[in-house]
């Protein structure tokens, strides 16, 4: 891979990146926080392209008048001699770089969706030890509006004391549990997808049916005091009794 | 249809191989170079620029056949986890990048050998307290420590910050202290163990190492006259080195992230010695960013806190991305000795750590 098609992977790469973090799909990858982070990158890789298309098409030497190819081999022919790792690798410009077209690929072709059922049914529940002993009280509204995440909390190491008979409100998206019941499942990240651990609610009552999975609703329930088993990690499930549930769209924020 | 990502996948590795041996290496072990720009053999026309214009119409026009191979739910949690860990990283690596140039190109000599300890044993825990003050993972410290190398910086205290750095910074100490609420002792264990083993590496590097382990490429845009030119000239460099190797150790974390069932794991977990040598083994394959490592090895609970410490100490120092970063930038035949050894050490060190302090 010569300089100038590197600077176009560069360029292309950095394209990506800065498309990614401008728009909302850089949710379904890595937390919000990293965002500046990713424009700043994306904008430096883009600058680094252009100076290296600018360094390459200027005529740096009179003997080089095709800046195609030929400044490779000319590079070596100057500093070859004295070279401290042997003979042919004045020229060498790194070939592993085209596998950068791959995250390129990844990121403007396919963009891959946030991790849903599939990987929530292949891995355990990610409530296995109490996080904080004391549980303030839900907020406010009827239904209280709570995340999956802090219901299987508040269910499992407050046995629903915090709870109490108040009515919740919860979004998840479908997954296949044991015994092929539906459960409600949301993905929690601490750094990016590749960390990505569900947290798992059984569902009794009104259990959304017909509903493939991966669809995204919108629960209403109270406290159950059923408590399932994860058949991958053997860790604790548990359960929500649903009072009424409705479709929703995917939203922008997949992860708790 | 996941035949083709699993042939890319599997292809994978042995690209690595094909160009580490051509970094490790001369080029006379093989008779043939292949296609690198100037020897190409279809003509003199064809360079890597148009082959990459090729290369990207036929994607574009082969969009749709190409995102319905990617439609079945394993491919598509592969493909998510691997470009998941390139965004997460893409921002370590480049500023790593742009702090190595700066180290290669405007940090004069000299200054290291003032700001470093003149005797080499004492530059090693030096270059490993160093290591605090860099708030990244470990992407980025790959390059910077073989600009450290290329100025003139003792290779052993070079390794100590390489080994030490990811781990033992603030940024990844308080995402410890988050993940294990409970057990604050953690941090403690996590960064006492991860500079032990930085420095241990270090001095065995200055007893057993041998200097002519390292190849490093030549990097003749390095010397360049022109200051602006050398310094993205090594931008360039490192970004497209670096980050193919970051792309190798994505696509073979992504493979283990969806191939290795979690139901392994369990009855592992039950066996005190397997459980430690089972997560030091999925840290090395899981390649996690050192600034995530934490709530992951809190996740698992089902291990003893020794072994999750290990987890913790291993992951940054060793792992599959790591290996192949290491390989494309000191060569192969110094990752093939420094990896395990590294690997052996920080085991070691990280059981003995936990079970005094744990």
């Amino acid at each position: 891979m010569n300089r100038q098609a590197q600077a176009v992977v560069l360029l292309l790469l950095g394209g990506a990146v800065l498309r990614a973090s401008v728009t909302d799909l850089y949710l379904r990858y890595v937390k919000e926080g990293l965002r500046p982070f990713l424009i700043a990158a994306g904008l430096l890789l883009v600058v680094a392209a252009i100076m290296t298309l600018w360094y390459e098409l200027r005529p740096a030497r009179p003997d080089a008048p095709d800046p195609g190819d030929v400044p490779d081999p000319g590079v070596a022919a100057g500093h070859g001699p004295d070279g401290d790792d042997g003979p042919g690798h004045g020229h060498h410009e790194p070939r592993v770089g085209w596998l950068l077209i791959l995250p390129v690929l990844g990121l403007l072709l396919v963009a891959p969706p946030a991790l849903g059922s599939y990987a929530a049914e292949q891995t355990g529940t990610a409530l296995s030890a109490p996080r904080q002993s004391d549980y303030p009280p839900l907020p406010d509204g009827d239904p209280a509006p709570v995340t999956v995440l802090d219901y299987a909390a508040r269910a499992l190491f407050d046995r629903g004391t915090s709870i109490g008979d108040r009515r919740v409100l919860l979004t998840g998206f479908i997954a296949t549990g044991a015994d092929n019941e539906p459960i409600l499942a949301r993905m929690v990240l601490s750094c990016c997808a590749a960390d990505g651990r569900p947290v798992k609610l059984g569902l009794t009552g009104d259990v959304p049916a017909g509903l493939p999975n991966d669809s995204w609703v919108e629960v209403i329930g109270r406290y159950s005091d059923r408590i399932g088993r994860d058949p991958v990690n053997d860790a604790e499930i548990p359960y929500l009794e649903v009072e009424s549930w409705r479709q929703v769209p995917v939203p922008t924020r997949q992860y708790d | 249809m996941s035949a083709d990502t699993d042939a890319a996948s599997v292809g994978g590795p042995e690209d690595r191989t094909a160009g580490g041996v051509g970094l490790a290496t001369s080029g006379a072990s093989r008779p043939e170079p292949p296609g690198e720009g100037p020897r190409w053999r279809l003509g003199d026309r064809i360079g890597s620029v148009e082959v990459l214009a090729g290369l990207l119409i036929l994607l574009v026009v082969f969009r749709e056949p190409l995102a319905a191979a990617l439609d079945t739910p394993r491919v598509q949690t592969w493909t998510t986890v691997f470009v998941s860990i390139m965004v997460q990283a893409v921002p370590f690596l480049i500023f790593g990048v742009l702090l190595s140039a700066v180290i290669a190109v405007f940090v004069p000599r000299s200054f290291w050998a003032r700001a470093l300890p003149r005797h080499p044993a004492l530059a090693v825990p030096a270059a490993s307290a160093a290591g605090v003050v860099l708030p990244g993972c470990e992407c980025g410290s790959v390059p910077i420590a073989g600009s450290l190398i290329r100025r003139g910086v003792t290779p052993a205290a070079a390794l100590a910050f390489l080994l030490a750095a990811p781990a033992v910074n603030p940024i990844v100490l308080t995402a410890t202290a988050v993940a294990f609420p409970n057990n604050p002792e953690m941090v403690l264990a996590r960064g006492l163990a991860s500079l032990v083993v930085a420095m241990v590496m270090g001095w065995l590097w200055l007893r057993l190492g041998r200097t002519d382990w390292i190849r490093m490429p030549r990097r003749p845009e390095l010397d360049d006259a022109s200051r602006g030119r050398a310094f993205w000239g090594a931008v360039r460099h490192d970004v497209t080195h670096a980050g193919g190797f970051l792309v190798l150790g994505a696509m073979a974390a992504a493979c283990i992230n969806v191939l290795v069932p979690q139901r392994w794991l369990q009855t592992l977990a039950d066996n005190a010695w397997l459980s430690i040598l089972a997560l030091a083994l999925l840290a090395v394959l899981l390649s996690l960013c050192s600034e995530a490592d934490a709530f992951v090895a809190a996740s698992l609970s089902q291990f003893s806190l020794t072994s999750r410490l290990v987890f913790l100490v291993v992951g940054p120092m060793v792992d599959l991305k790591l290996i192949a970063m290491q390989a494309g930038v000191f060569g192969r035949r110094f990752a093939l000795r420094f990896a395990p050894t590294t690997f052996a050490v920080a085991l070691l060190v990280a059981a003995g750590v936990g079970a005094v302090l744990l």
